[in-house]
């Protein structure tokens, strides 16, 4: 296996395009990470992507987007594994350079989701779940969701303003983030007055329907030339469990993350304590809190603590979500895999503005797929 | 859902039935023909219990497509006296005295009528177990 490197990356702005298609956001994204990374050829392609299918109409994104970059000939298709799909592409692209068949290899990650009306959007997104079994019951993925919400409430005794916390954590640090959907702090009063969703989700405690792409340049890390603008990929792993909450043993617990972070910090051979910066995968605040305990940086139950006692801020002991999550950056679901890793390569090459944490030499990133049906985890690295 | 996708589980569904390992022991619910705990592919048909505890809910205010009309409806976890677990929607109980612990029993129910394919779907919902 060869040691892998980010070379340069690329982004959309998240938000509403209405005069753009989901081609336009991915060949953007696409062009931006090809300049970027200052390369002429890429070797292969992989592009993560959950809905296009339901929502566009449209399949073969491989194909679609690599000739319209012009790469007529390579080998390119489309990964998916819910709104794990950009992480899940991440993780090919890697095999694909690891293993010495291809040099430069590009994932690219993308949603656009304002194509559609929201019952059609939730039932898409539902499609994460056991479509003949859970979804048609009438389960929506906030719903499932919800469900995890409740127990954890329950069974810990823990106030439902604690975990909405994630959320007021994440817009505040979205608003020094130029490509993120809301740039605007939200206080935890008017998350707890926002409408239930599902019981006892409040709408601001869901990340938004919204568009956008990102895209990475893998290279082996013998081909870097610019260590300044490199990250190195020190481990890159993914894990499933079964799709549905009912048939897991316990429903508090992202199995998948556990599986799939223990194995990346065997190889990156480091332990929680050595990260410097995470990328939790919080499409809804409790996601975020479960996500912190079952990748090891608090007990099953105390999550939220982390929250409250300010240690994920970017000057505590645990920077999370520095660029505003999922709930504040936005959650273009096949593009969010991408986004984390585009957000810690800004952190770990000093470029993340008002929101740079101090000194930033380990990030880890955290894609789910469902509800952790699908968990992917990057270890990153800084080169300079 | 289509009519072939929906009439092919409808055994399944209807009567509530799942999966035995004949090596472990281990029971599932939706049916599987690999034991998810042993690999055995040695999985009989049970029918499963129809009584339970519900472990924890939701009442679903922005539904998917096809449900629209039935919001705002509960949705549970009901852990079956076997300790099997199913997701289902909760039935005949005013949405705002729903519990988590409630004894629950499954019943037979409607779930949607899809205009577009032209077929109800029906199967299991719970309700407050009427009667011990």
């Amino acid at each position: 296996m060869r040691r892998v490197a980010i070379i340069g990356v690329g982004c959309t702005a998240i938000g509403e395009h209405w005069d753009k298609s989901l081609r336009q956001l991915l060949v953007e994204a696409a062009l931006k990470a090809m300049d970027s990374a200052d390369v002429e050829r890429i070797d292969a392609l992989y592009v993560g992507n959950m809905m296009s299918g339901a929502l566009q109409e449209q399949e073969h994104l491989g194909a679609l987007v690599a000739s319209h970059l012009g790469l007529r000939g390579i080998p390119a298709c489309k990964v998916e594994a819910a709104c794990a799909s950009g992480g899940m592409a991440i993780h090919q692209a890697f095999l694909a350079v690891a293993s010495g068949m291809y040099d430069y290899v590009m994932a690219i990650g993308g949603e656009k989701m304002t194509d559609r009306k929201t019952p059609e959007v939730t039932l898409a997104l539902a499609m994460a779940d056991d479509r003949e079994y859970t979804i048609a019951v009438g389960a929506s993925f906030v719903a499932l969701n919800a469900l995890v919400y409740r127990l954890y409430i329950e069974k810990f005794n823990v106030d439902q303003e604690d975990i909405a916390l994630f959320s007021v954590h994440d817009h505040k640090y979205s608003v020094n983030n130029p490509h993120a959907q809301f740039k605007k702090p939200l206080t935890l009063e008017a998350i707890m007055n926002s409408p239930p969703v599902a019981d006892p989700i409040r709408l601001f405690e869901c990340a938004p329907i919204g568009d956008g792409a990102a895209a990475v340049i893998l290279a082996p890390l013998d081909k870097v030339k610019d260590k300044e603008n490199a990250v190195e990929i020190l481990a890159s792993t993914a894990a499933i469990d079964h799709l549905s909450l009912n048939e897991r043993e316990d429903i508090l617990t992202l199995w998948s993350t556990v599986e799939a972070s223990r194995k990346a910090y065997k190889i990156a051979r480091i332990e929680p304590k050595d990260i410097d910066l995470v990328e939790v995968h919080d499409a809804f605040s409790i996601l975020g809190v479960l996500s912190l305990e079952d990748l090891g940086f608090a007990e099953k139950g105390k999550g939220w603590q982390l929250v409250k006692e300010g240690q994920i801020e970017k000057d505590g002991d645990i920077p999370t979500n520095t660029m505003g999550g999922l709930l504040g950056r936005g959650h273009p679901v096949g593009g969010t895999g991408v986004y984390q890793v585009v957000e810690a390569y800004y952190q770990l090459t000093g470029r993340a503005g008002a929101n740079q944490v101090d000194d930033a030499e380990l990030a880890l990133t955290q894609s789910l797929g469902g509800v952790a049906g699908t968990s992917v985890i990057h270890i990153l690295k800084r080169m300079r | 859902m289509s009519v072939p996708i929906y009439w092919r589980n409808v055994r399944y569904k209807y009567r509530l039935i799942g999966t035995r390992c004949k090596k472990c022991g281990n029971v599932t619910y939706p049916p599987r023909v690999v034991c998810p705990k042993c690999r055995s592919r040695e999985m009989e048909k049970i029918e499963l219990p129809r009584r339970g505890k519900l472990i924890t809910f939701t009442i679903v205010r922005s539904p998917p497509s096809g449900f629209e009309k039935y919001a705002p409806y509960a949705l549970g976890i009901v852990e079956l006296e076997n300790g099997v677990k199913v997701i289902a929607q909760l039935t005949d109980i005013d949405l705002e005295k729903i519990q988590s612990g409630m004894a629950v029993e499954a019943v037979f129910r409607k779930y949607k009528e899809n205009f577009e394919d032209g077929i109800i779907e029906y199967g299991i919902k719970f309700r407050p177990l009427l009667k011990q």
